[in-house]
């Protein structure tokens, strides 16, 4: 191969920085134009009770709600569904759940329900999350 | 006792990490030998000092020292043993000691092993290395001590979170912690390099060493997480987007595109500022991981401490850190341009695309990570960003890199011939077609993405299949250990992606509510729930229900599902009972008892095809990366090193690439 002249030379490796950089920038536009149309999309507001009566948030949006699962609120249907309430101790949501919650799950417990608000005000619920805490502490401790 | 000898040594290992900096900076900066060898033996002491420590914690946990806080917190008397030794890292105090201990023997084996790095070099990459080992040795003893007694001694301790009572989890922190640690020396590395403002084929080998190490170590223990989750949450799936899962992918994509980098550094002298970023970046993100996981800002199913002032002092240090070398890179990385040149279609080239896509990757999982946090601060609203985010964003970037996979391999350096490539590799993509157009027929068209990104797999598999055989059949050179290791790794990729593909379009999910005598049919399986019994474990009492599976081929084995109520704890767990084959999963979990009936419970029923693929590929990384280990350059032994850089020395100037 016969050595590159210093022009030559300089020449490439620009051209080479120009294509890598545009590569870059067409994938970062990429990146970006996905991460907005998902933002725009897909994320689920949380609200708890309260804030899910004042939002006036309509029936078919999708929702997460928080708080804590009523003492004998907990009903179960012979065909698997759930019904609870959940409260912020100022209001209450009810939730209906198809499926076996997670094994934290109970009455008068700290719980999530993701799901979608139906036309009733209650939330249908596709995913219930009760919080895993590796520090648990039963009550007399500390 | 134990517990002051412990609390001692982190103590100690504190004023020595200081030295190990003071030392080895100073003596860098005026060539001294002797202060650069005191920083080194700095190193190990510091190493020592905190295997004493760690092994201590460890010790009052298997003797169950409740007079310390933590053991008394998270540990019993009647635990198995295995899971009082995992106890020891499964909270928070633990697993940062074993962190900074991790952190520590990253440090001993540079110091150690690192004879083939110029003596300069080696000393700057460990004053780094013990800049981060003072920092976070400070963090352990003055925010969260895990030698804090408790007095009076508790009578016994509270035990460990059941769910967290599983072999695969016992040891999934250390391999968790090798990985994301393990990153730190790729970054002092990469600092020591723009504090030099150069770089040898050494510290490339280095870096990629220490990549690959991490990388493969991250990558088991990810899986085992993942696999932790599988079986033990009940859901069926092996992964949830949750935030501190994310907080573990972004390093470990990363780290892939850090480790195809610093080959093309060792091999060719390319992408040298490239890689330096890369490596802080790793690292950084294995930080902002920890400060995420550590600091509770996240609401996230793992939720582990609440407390805030250790989050403000792990952001202190991630901004310190992380924001120091880029800095340091703004200011240096202008010194380590190299003038090498190489066409896009080259393995260069091929290499560049696979780290541009990779970051993107990493980018949209770190927006969709800090999004809430950020909205949060900023509005008040809160938003959780799941699944749905990360299909429409991550799964698209890492199409395209699995279409490119198989050719980076088949192109020549500096120059490469697309069409050559693909002539070669005809064969792959024949089959590949061939995959789409056969689950196409077998399982129509919906959903569309999943026969097109299983053949995607499939190219994969057979594209690396074929550059394998290629090499054996040419003979002129017998393939070494890091080609056999890409090749594992890759194929591993493809079986990955077969596996998660399959998942997350063909699985069967079926809720029914059984009585004992009740029976179902799903996915050519048919059960039947056959009796109900109670049975009395080391610390819980269970409930198991026994099911009776006929398959389509006539065979006949039982499930057991099982609920678990522990007493100490007052939760409970549910035992899914799983029917592993390479087919595909059986998974039933059982219910509640929340009906009328005594004796009726409801039951969720899983059909998993090929689900252990996604296992079974992560061990093909992981495997894959240990082959890259063994390659001989990486073997050199250490006289060999060290007279090797004896003779580099005397012509110092031919030894870095031009």
């Amino acid at each position: 191969m016969s050595p590159l002249s210093p022009e030559s030379l300089y020449g490439r490796k620009r051209k080479q920085r120009i294509f890598f950089l545009g590569c870059s920038m067409l994938l970062l536009a990429a990146s970006v134009a996905l991460i907005a149309i998902a933002l725009e999309d897909t994320i689920t507001f949380f609200y708890t009770p309260t804030e899910l009566l004042e939002n006036n948030v309509d029936a078919g949006e999708s929702v997460r709600i928080g708080g804590m699962v009523v003492e004998g609120s907990v009903d179960l249907d012979p065909d698997g569904t759930i019904f609870f309430l959940v409260t912020d101790f100022s209001n209450t949501i009810p939730v209906v759940f198809k499926g076996i919650p997670p094994d934290l799950f109970a009455e008068g417990q700290g719980v999530i329900a993701e799901g979608v608000l139906n036309v009733q005000g209650a939330v249908d619920a596709v995913r219930i999350l009760a919080k895993h805490d590796e520090n648990y502490k039963p009550p007399g401790l500390q | 006792m134990i517990a002051n000898i412990g609390l001692l040594a982190l103590a100690l290992a504190l004023p020595i990490a200081l030295l190990q900096t003071g030392a080895s900076f100073w003596g860098a900066r005026r060539h001294r030998d002797a202060l650069m060898q005191v920083g080194r033996n700095a190193a190990l002491i510091q190493a020592a000092l905190l295997t004493v420590a760690f092994a201590c914690l460890v010790t009052a946990f298997l003797r169950s020292d409740f007079s310390l806080a933590l053991v008394a917190m998270h540990s019993h008397s009647t635990k198995p043993f295995l899971y009082k030794f995992a106890a020891s890292w499964g909270n928070h105090e633990g697993s940062l000691a074993l962190w900074v201990l991790v952190l520590a023997l990253a440090g001993g084996a540079l110091a150690i092993r690192g004879e083939s790095l110029a003596p300069r070099l080696r000393a700057h990459a460990l004053g780094v290395q013990g800049m981060l080992g003072a920092l976070f040795t400070c963090f352990l003893l003055f925010a969260s001590n895990p030698f804090e007694r408790l007095t009076p001694p508790a009578p016994d301790g509270l035990g460990l979170n059941p769910v967290l009572q599983d072999p695969a989890l016992a040891i999934h922190p250390p391999f968790l912690y090798l990985g994301y640690v393990g990153l730190s020396l790729p970054f002092s590395l990469a600092v020591a390099a723009l504090l030099e403002g150069r770089i040898s084929s050494d510290w490339a080998r280095w870096l990629r060493l220490a990549t690959l190490a991490s990388w493969s170590a991250l990558t088991i223990g990810i899986a085992l997480g993942s696999w932790w989750a599988y079986r033990e949450l009940g859901w069926g799936g092996f992964w949830f987007w949750d935030p501190v899962e994310n907080a573990s992918l972004m390093p470990w994509l990363v780290a892939i595109a850090l480790l195809h980098c610093a080959a093309i550094v060792e091999k060719r002298g390319a992408l040298r500022q490239w890689s330096v970023l890369l490596a802080i970046l790793a690292f950084s993100l294995a930080m902002l991981g920890t400060f995420l996981v550590r600091s509770g800002v996240l609401v996230s199913v793992h939720s582990f401490a609440t407390d805030p002032t250790r989050g403000i002092f792990i952001l202190a240090i991630l901004a310190c850190v992380s924001g120091g070398a880029l800095l340091l890179f703004a200011a240096r990385a202008a010194r380590l341009r190299d003038d090498s040149l190489f066409a896009p279609v080259s393995r260069e080239g091929a290499v560049l695309i696979n780290n541009l896509l990779l970051c993107c990757g990493c980018a949209t999982i770190l927006v969709g990570t800090l999004y809430p946090l950020a909205l949060e601060t900023l509005s008040g609203a809160k938003v959780s960003v799941g699944a749905p985010f990360f299909n429409l964003t991550f799964a698209p970037l890492m199409l395209p890199l699995f279409l490119l996979l198989p050719l980076g391999p088949v192109l020549a350096w500096k120059r490469g011939s697309l069409l050559g490539a693909l002539q070669r590799l005809q064969f792959a993509a024949f089959v590949g077609l061939a995959a789409v157009v056969g689950i196409l027929v077998y399982r129509g068209v919906a959903p569309l993405w999943a026969p097109l990104a299983f053949g995607l797999g499939v190219w994969m598999l057979v594209g690396v299949c074929c550059e394998v055989f290629e090499r054996l059949r040419a003979r002129e050179s017998r393939p070494g250990a890091s080609f056999w290791g890409m090749s594992l790794a890759h194929a591993g990729m493809g079986v990955l992606l077969l596996g998660i593909v399959s998942h997350s379009a063909w699985s069967i999910e079926r809720i029914e509510s059984l009585r004992p005598g009740d029976s179902l049919d799903i996915a050519g399986f048919n059960i039947t729930f056959e009796n109900l019994s109670r049975a009395l474990g080391d610390n819980f009492l269970a409930e198991q229900a026994l099911l009776r599976v006929r398959s389509g081929n006539g065979d006949v084995f039982d499930l057991t599902a099982e609920r678990r109520v522990y007493p100490i704890r007052a939760t409970s767990t549910s035992e899914s009972a799983v029917n592993y084959a390479l087919a595909g999963d059986l998974y039933v979990v059982l219910g509640d008892n929340w009906t009328a009936e005594a004796e009726a419970r409801v039951f969720r029923f899983y059909w998993n095809p090929l689900v252990s693929l996604i296992w079974l590929g992560a061990a093909l990384m992981a495997i894959g990366g240990g082959c890259c280990l063994a390659d001989r350059r990486y073997r050199a032994s250490r006289r060999e090193a060290k007279r090797g850089w004896e003779i580099r020395q005397r012509n110092f100037s031919a030894d870095e690439i031009q």
